[in-house]
């Protein structure tokens, strides 16, 4: 043994090292994720049942009337706006994660990240991804029949540009979710317990993302609400598809969401970086 | 070169001190009173390449808190550290892969997988090449006999098993520092001594520099002849392990096997009986009367054989430490 470490790698070799973990993480997560394949895919089909309801309920709501309007959304357009949501939804939804991290900074498991050389919020991204991807196997087939049974209300195939529009926005939504949730895991470095700011989250979320009710409805009263990052969990894919973003402006919309990362993204980073000088403050 | 530098160490806690009582608690939601705790102060220590040093103290005397400054996992209020050249808090890769941290809770595995998954994903993070992790691998499975449970999800593991796992963890990637914070807590007899034996011939193979904190002290005499010995955060010894008897033990022992099988009359007043097995008799004596007790001993009664030992080093140390609980009242 020398007390002078390896030689370093050189840049090609170090990419091809940290693409290989990134690889790596995400293999093994998808196996963990396979291990309650029961439970697993029983919680995915369930998360069905809340469309199905949620259709009934809009088909009260609008009492059968298939020419109704209300507030701009006749009730085709209800539905496939509510189905789109919820596609946006499977991207941007974070089931476990803030909770995850406050968890592990409770119970000390955290140190993983700290003592081995990766860095925690890319551990953290690439599991996530494999979470996703395990979702999606089982859940498209679902997702699939839903839209195919509801597929008289859905409007007509969109222009190939706001498909790509919308790809990308759903793209860009799983990052906004995913940097939320770790922020607001981060501040478990702080106050160890987070569970009220995750509950207070999930609940703004909710309304300001236009899970609940169309962004439309809700900008009477809070005009602000397009300012916001929320409306890129739910609202924005859907408005994309829906041709409710004019072509001129997906652009600009595409470059404020893409912002929002960017800013989410620092202040992970700022959150981490101070955060982690907190840590110890626990336990002797 | 020393392997491990530190300087002035020191760090300070603060605690929130909540008094009993709901009352309290209410109050506590408009002010709360803090309070500092020095866990550590002026460490000072070297530790050179190679050396295996125990680390001993009583519970919170600041060993845990030395050791996650010296793994980075925080950040000093004063002092330095270097641990082969690095500071330790910054947390550079370079430094990451060089050592590792082995504590007696789950760490490092993936709970619903088999540990060898979370090997696999090891040999990555720390860029081991194929031939190495093979061939370690097998190395280390042998040594800790593990090779029939590499399949077996970790949850499934006995504590014992677990802990072998996380040790083979701690150690592919050949990590040239190796801190262990009571490795062989809650492990059976059996199991204490399998991880004992094989830290001792993987240290001497491997020629690494290691910590080693226990409370077994059956742990620390087989593995270090160094110990440094914190209290209250500050090192009140450092040197051979059994120099540590030598200063702090007050009393040898005195063992005595008696011609006749009575226990004899007014023994006592040589020192304290310890044990009183016809005809054998142990007697604590102070140190510097020994030679005079032994003598008087010889001319009172008759005695077939005699011997003088130091007093074992878990005694030793329990006193140490207990004296100074009785010292903080």
């Amino acid at each position: 043994m020398s007390v002078s470490g390896p030689q370093p790698l050189s840049f090609r070799d170090g990419v091809v090292a940290s693409v290989r973990v990134k690889w790596l993480i995400l293999k093994t997560a998808m196996e963990e994720r396979l291990v309650y394949r029961g439970d697993f895919a029983f919680a995915t089909l369930v998360r069905f049942l809340p469309i199905v309801t949620q259709i009934f309920l809009w088909n009260a709501i609008f009492s059968g009337d298939t020419q109704r309007q209300l507030n701009g959304y006749s009730y085709a357009g209800m539905v496939s706006y509510y189905l789109l949501v919820m596609l946006a939804r499977a991207f941007s939804s974070m089931p476990g994660l803030a909770n995850g991290i406050a968890m592990s900074v409770r119970d000390g498991s955290v140190r993983k990240y700290l003592l081995q050389p990766v860095d925690m919020l890319d551990y953290l991204f690439w599991h996530r991804i494999a979470h996703k991807l395990v979702y999606y196997a089982i859940a498209t087939g679902p997702f699939a029949l839903v839209f195919w049974l509801c597929r008289d209300y859905l409007p007509a195939w969109p222009q190939t540009l706001v498909l790509y529009a919308w790809i990308a926005s759903l793209l860009m939504a799983f990052l906004v979710g995913f940097l939320i949730e770790t922020l607001i895991g981060l501040v478990s470095f702080w106050f160890l317990e987070v569970s009220s700011l995750i509950f207070i989250y999930m609940m703004m979320s909710y309304f300001l993302s236009g899970h609940m009710i169309p962004l439309e409805w809700i900008a009477d009263w809070i005009p602000w609400v397009y300012y916001l990052p929320f409306k890129y969990l739910a609202y924005f894919p859907a408005a994309v598809l829906l041709g409710r973003v004019p072509l001129e402006s997906l652009p600009l919309e595409l470059g404020v969401q893409a912002g929002w990362i960017v800013v989410l993204f620092v202040l992970n980073r700022v959150a981490f970086h101070y955060g982690v000088r907190r840590y110890g403050a626990f336990g002797g | 070169m020393p392997a491990i530098e530190v300087e002035n160490l020191g760090r300070t806690y603060r605690v929130y001190q909540k008094k009993e009582g709901l009352f309290a608690s209410l109050r506590g939601l408009v002010h709360r009173e803090y309070r500092e705790i020095q866990a550590v102060r002026d460490v000072n220590f070297t530790i050179d390449d190679g050396e295996m040093v125990a680390f001993l103290g009583p519970n919170g005397a600041g060993k845990t808190t030395t050791l996650k400054l010296l793994s980075g996992l925080i950040v000093p209020t004063s002092g330095t550290a270097t641990v082969l050249g690095h500071v330790p808090w910054k947390r550079e890769d370079a430094y990451r892969r060089r050592f590792s941290l082995v504590t007696g809770q789950k760490e490092q595995l993936w709970w619903d997988l088999p540990a060898q998954e979370s090997f696999r994903l090891h040999k990555e993070i720390y860029r081991v090449s194929w031939d190495d992790y093979r061939h370690r691998l097998d190395e280390l499975t042998e040594l800790l006999e593990v090779q029939h449970l590499m399949g077996q999800p970790v949850r499934e593991l006995s504590l014992g098993e677990r802990m072998r796992m996380e040790l083979i963890a701690a150690l592919l990637h050949r990590p040239d520092v190796l801190f262990l914070d009571e490795p062989t807590i809650g492990l059976d007899v059996v199991s204490q001594r399998n991880v004992q034996k094989f830290l001792l011939k993987y240290q001497k193979e491997q020629g690494i520099t290691v910590i080693l904190t226990s409370h077994y002290m059956k742990d620390v005499e087989a593995l270090c002849d160094r110990a440094i010995v914190i209290n209250k955060g500050t090192v009140v010894h450092d040197g051979l392990l059994d120099d540590i008897v030598d200063r702090f033990s007050q009393h040898k022992i005195i063992e005595l096997h008696l011609a006749s099988g009575d226990s004899p009359h007014g023994i006592e007043q040589y020192g304290v009986v310890l044990e009183d097995r016809p005809p054998m008799l142990r007697l604590q004596v102070e140190k510097q009367k020994v030679s005079q007790v032994l003598s008087r001993l010889l001319a009172e009664y008759v005695i077939e054989d005699v011997s003088v030992s130091e007093r074992p080093l878990e005694d030793v140390i329990a006193e140490l430490f207990a004296s100074d609980h009785r010292s903080e009242r």
